[in-house]
């Protein structure tokens, strides 16, 4: 990946002093991966909107739409992950509980992904 | 070191609200409470793995008027979340930080969240009445 640093900031050492380069482009990336994947997911729920059972599991297991909904869910708690930290890092002072907080989010962030991405692959499977 | 008799900087507070501060911190606030949002799918996609009843027990409660407002909650701060997304994006790019250009975005961004949230809702009302 190209740095945004110029080369005499990088010379000189100035910029984030710790990670934040890296948190801010993660952010960006995701944020534009989730442009086109949440304009799927909100017109694809909004249609599903009163659908009954056997039909929303049709339509979330369908072969594309169960990649994109894994795709949708592992980017979206990806993002959420990022942004909870900046925030958590902005307001938490203790630095011991801040690393907890920060760590126990992306746990939760990752779990959800996990869970949800197995739901998808179960009814895709009509398991 | 703490000295309590220091002469204060103007605070947050003592400022007339600012469009472009409102949207800023209405961005990070959306953006938190969307992580309910994000849980809501995963339940409801749990919920449909799991079993009809379970599905069908996860639409009733959507289906309370408690639950459709937490639906149309969700709708709009998703609608501005990703509006104002994507003016950041804009901005990132070095392009329209003029202040005329910051606040035509900004206004822009409120309108597109309400229209974006209308239209969701329009396709969810015309798919009710089609099933």
């Amino acid at each position: 990946m190209r740095s945004y640093q110029s080369g005499v900031n990088r010379a000189l050492g100035l910029g984030s002093a710790k990670n934040g380069f890296i948190a801010w482009w993660r952010q960006r990336v995701s944020a534009v991966l989730l442009i086109p994947l949440l304009a799927w997911l909100g017109i694809g729920l909004a249609l599903q909107a009163g659908a009954d059972f056997e039909s929303a599991r049709a339509w979330v297991g369908s072969p594309i739409n169960s990649v994109l909904m894994i795709a949708t869910l592992a980017v979206l708690l990806f993002h959420t992950a990022v942004g909870l930290q900046v925030i958590i890092e902005d307001y938490v002072e203790t630095e011991g509980l801040k690393a907890a907080s920060i760590v126990l989010t992306h746990f939760v962030c990752f779990l959800l992904t996990i869970a949800g991405s197995l739901a998808v692959v179960r009814i895709a499977l009509g398991s | 070191m703490h000295n309590d008799n220091r002469p204060l900087s103007p605070h947050l507070f003592i400022y007339r609200p600012q469009l472009t501060a409102m949207l800023s911190i209405i961005h990070r606030g959306t953006g938190a409470a969307l992580s309910g949002g994000a849980l809501l799918l995963v339940i409801w996609l749990l919920a449909l793995a799991a079993s009809p009843e379970a599905y069908a027990l996860t639409m009733e409660l959507l289906g309370h008027w408690l639950g459709l407002l937490v639906l149309l909650g969700i709708t709009w701060m998703g609608a501005y979340h990703f509006c104002n997304g994507i003016r950041h994006l804009v901005w990132d790019t070095g392009r329209c930080l003029e202040l005329s250009a910051v606040y035509r975005g900004g206004w822009l961004v409120i309108v597109m969240s309400m229209i974006l949230t209308g239209l969701l809702w329009g396709i969810a009302f015309a798919a009710m009445e089609g099933s």
